[in-house]
C-alpha cells in the first residue's frame, strides 16, 4: 500500500518520467525527421513540468501581498518556464526550417533513406 | 563608464545583430561585426585587468540585486574566457569578409554575420553569467545561432549535419535544464554563489544527485566528450570555414567552461570528486577520446574533417584536466582550453584559404600546394607542431602541465599514454605535412596562389600566438592557475 501511495501522491513526477522517457524514445527510434523533432519537443515540455510543479505550494494564493493569505505560490518558475518555451518555440521552428530544405535538397526526409546512400560524410 | 563593461559585453554584440540583420548589405554588415568584434576584446581586457588587480567583479543586471537579479560576475576563470572568445573572435573577423563571400550567397551573407554575432554574444553570456538559467537561455542563444551558421554551408550535407547537431544540442541543453530544475527546487535559487552557499546546508540527497548527472551528461553533449561527440565531426566539416575556425575554437571550450563551474564552484570537490568515481569516469573517457578520435583522425580523405576528429581528442585532454582534477591538471585542462582554441582556429583558417583557392580540402586535391602558398602551409607546419605538443610551442605547455598533475597524483602510467596518444597526432598531421609539401602538384592545385593578405595575417597572428604562448607563458599559465585555483576553493 505505501508504494502505491507514494506513487500517487507523486503523480507528477510520474507525468515527468512518462513524458521525458517517450520523448526521448521516439527522438532515437524514428527515422523520420519530423517525427523526431515531435519528440523533442515532448522531452523538453517534460521539463517545464520539473519547473512548473514544485512552484505550486497546495492552498496557496498568487503571490499578491494581502493581510488575509500568509501562504503563497512561487511565481518564478512560471516566469523561467515562460523563457524556456520561447527557447523550445525557437528550436521547433529552426528545426522544422532544416527539415524543408532538407527535402528540397535530398527529397526524402527519411533517416535510412538519406544515411543508405553514404551521405553521412564518411 | 567602467563599471557598465560587463554589460557592454553583452549588449554591444546582440544590437550588432540586429543592425546587421536590418542593414541587409554583405559589406555594411562586414563593417558592423568587425567594429563590435573589435570593441570585445577591449573591454574583457580591461575587466580582466579589474579581476586581477582587485577581485571578482560582480554585476546586478538592470540594478536587481544579486541574488534575486540576474548577476553578472567576473572571476579569473570566466574573465579568462572572455579574453579568449572576444580575441578569437575579432581575429576572425577580419579574415572572414573574402572567405564567406565565396562560400555564401550574396542575399545570405548579412544573415550569416548576424548569426556570428549573436553566437558570440550567447558565447560571451555563458562565460560572464552568475545565474544558471540565464546560462540556459545564452546556452540557446549560441546554440541556435550555431545549427543556423553551420545550415548555411554550400554542401548539401551541410543541412544534414545541422539537423543532426540540433537534435543532439537540444538533448544536450535540455538535460541541463532540467539538472538546473532539480537544483532550483532543492535549493531555492538559481544565483551560482547562492546555490553553493544553500548547497552546503542542503547535502548530498538523490535529487541533487541526479542534478549533479543530468548537467554532466547535458554539458558532455555540448562539450563533444567521446562517446557523446557524434554530432561533431559532420558539422564541422561541413559548416563555411569561418563558422568552422569559430566555433572549433570557442563553442566547445565554453561548455567546459560551464561544466568546470557546476562541478568545481558549485557542487564543490568534496562532495561530488571525492565521494563519486566522476574523476576516474571522466579519465577513462578522456583517454578513449584521445586515441578513439585520433586513430579516427588518421583515416580522413577529408582534411577539415581529419581537423575536426582531432578537435574531439583534444577535448580529451582538456577533460583530462578535469579528471585530474588536482592543482597542476586543471592548470594544465585550462590551458589547453585556450591554447587549443588558438591552434585549432589557425588550423581551421590555413584549410579556409585552401577552400578560398582551390575549392577543396581532400588530402589528394592538396597535394604540393605547400609550393604555391608556402606562407600559408607553413603556417599549417607550425600550428600542427603545437597540436603535437612540440617544444616550443603552445601545445607542449598543457600537455606538460598535465603530465606534472598525472605525477603529483602518481598516475606514471597517464603520463606514458599522454605521449604515445601524441604520437598519433604526429601521424595525422604529418601526413597533411608530407602531402602538401613533398608529392607533386595535384591539378587542383594548379590554380593555387598565395591566400590575399586580409586572409593571410588573423592567420599569422594566431600562428604566432601559439609560438609566443609556448615560449612566455606568464599570460596563459599564469592567469590559468589563477583560475584554478579560484575553482578549486570554490566560489566562497
Amino acid at each position: 500500500m505505501a508504494v502505491i501511495e507514494s506513487i500517487i501522491q507523486h503523480y507528477n513526477h510520474w507525468i515527468m518520467i512518462f513524458l521525458m522517457v517517450s520523448g526521448l524514445y521516439i527522438v532515437v527510434n524514428r527515422g523520420n525527421m519530423v517525427k523526431k523533432l515531435v519528440g523533442l519537443s515532448l522531452f523538453q515540455t517534460s521539463v517545464y513540468l520539473i519547473y512548473i510543479t514544485p512552484g505550486k505550494i497546495l492552498g496557496g494564493t498568487p503571490p499578491i501581498l494581502d493581510d488575509a493569505f500568509t501562504v503563497y505560490s512561487n511565481p518564478l518558475p512560471h516566469v523561467l518556464i515562460l523563457t524556456a518555451i520561447v527557447v523550445g518555440v525557437a528550436t521547433l521552428a529552426l528545426g522544422l526550417a532544416l527539415v524543408v530544405r532538407i527535402n528540397e535538397a535530398y527529397g526524402s526526409i527519411e533517416e535510412d533513406e538519406l544515411f543508405a546512400n553514404g551521405e553521412d560524410g564518411t | 563608464m567602467n563599471s557598465q563593461l560587463p554589460a557592454l559585453q553583452i549588449v554591444l554584440p546582440l544590437l550588432g545583430a540586429v543592425l546587421c540583420a536590418v542593414l541587409r548589405k554583405g559589406n555594411l554588415a562586414w563593417g558592423v561585426a568587425l567594429v563590435t568584434s573589435l570593441a570585445m576584446p577591449v573591454i574583457s581586457g580591461l575587466m580582466l585587468q579589474d579581476v586581477l588587480a582587485s577581485g571578482p567583479i560582480s554585476y546586478a543586471m538592470g540594478g536587481w540585486a544579486p541574488p534575486f537579479g540576474i548577476e553578472y560576475r567576473v572571476d579569473a576563470a570566466s574573465g579568462f574566457l572572455l579574453l579568449l572568445i572576444s580575441l578569437i573572435g575579432a581575429v576572425i573577423m577580419p579574415y572572414a569578409r573574402l572567405s564567406i563571400a565565396a562560400e555564401i550567397a550574396e542575399q545570405d551573407v548579412p544573415w550569416f554575420y548576424t548569426m556570428y554575432l549573436l553566437c558570440l554574444a550567447g558565447l560571451l553570456g555563458i562565460a560572464i553569467t552568475g545565474d544558471a538559467f540565464n546560462a540556459f537561455v545564452f546556452l540557446e542563444i549560441s546554440s541556435l545561432s550555431t545549427y543556423a551558421m553551420i545550415a548555411m554551408g554550400k554542401d548539401r550535407r551541410a543541412l544534414l549535419a545541422s539537423y543532426q547537431y540540433l537534435i543532439m544540442g537540444t538533448i544536450g541543453a535540455t538535460f541541463f535544464v532540467a539538472g538546473v530544475g532539480l537544483l532550483y527546487s532543492m535549493t531555492g535559487s538559481l544565483n551560482f554563489v547562492d546555490v553553493a552557499d544553500r548547497l552546503a546546508e542542503v547535502g548530498t540527497s538523490r535529487p541533487i544527485l541526479a542534478a549533479l548527472g543530468l548537467i554532466t551528461v547535458g554539458m558532455s553533449l555540448k562539450l563533444a566528450l567521446f562517446p557523446l561527440h557524434v554530432w561533431l565531426p559532420n558539422a564541422y566539416a561541413f559548416a563555411p570555414s569561418v563558422a568552422t575556425a569559430f566555433l572549433a575554437a570557442t563553442a566547445t571550450k565554453v561548455a567546459v567552461y560551464l561544466m568546470l563551474r557546476f562541478m568545481f564552484s558549485i557542487f564543490g570537490v568534496s562532495t561530488t570528486l571525492a565521494n563519486l568515481p566522476i574523476g576516474e569516469i571522466f579519465v577513462t573517457l578522456a583517454l578513449a577520446a584521445m586515441f578513439g578520435a585520433s586513430i579516427v583522425a588518421i583515416f580522413q580523405e577529408n582534411v577539415k574533417r581529419m581537423l575536426a576528429y582531432s578537435s574531439v581528442a583534444q577535448i580529451g585532454y582538456i577533460t583530462l584536466g578535469i579528471g585530474i582534477a588536482n592543482q597542476a591538471g586543471l592548470t594544465g585542462g585550462i590551458v589547453h582550453l585556450f591554447n587549443h582554441a588558438i591552434m585549432k582556429a589557425a588550423l581551421f583558417m590555413v584549410l579556409g584559404a585552401v577552400v578560398y583557392r582551390i575549392g577543396s580540402v581532400k588530402i589528394d586535391a592538396l597535394a604540393g600546394i605547400g609550393r604555391r602558398m608556402p606562407i600559408t602551409m607553413g603556417a599549417f607546419v607550425i600550428a600542427g607542431l603545437s597540436i603535437i605538443g612540440t617544444p616550443g610551442t603552445a601545445g607542449f605547455i598543457s600537455k606538460w602541465y598535465l603530465a606534472v598533475g598525472a605525477f603529483e597524483k602518481g598516475w606514471w602510467w597517464l603520463v606514458f599514454l599522454l605521449v604515445t596518444s601524441s604520437l598519433l597526432s604526429v601521424i595525422y598531421i604529418g601526413r597533411v605535412i608530407e602531402v602538401t609539401w613533398f608529392r607533386p602538384l595535384s591539378k587542383e592545385g594548379e590554380k593555387a596562389s598565395e591566400t590575399p593578405l586580409s586572409m593571410l595575417i588573423p592567420t599569422l597572428i594566431l600562428v604566432a600566438a601559439t609560438i609566443y604562448f609556448g615560449i612566455d607563458t606568464s599570460l596563459t599559465a599564469g592567469i590559468a592557475s589563477k583560475a584554478a585555483d579560484a575553482l578549486l576553493a570554490g566560489l566562497r
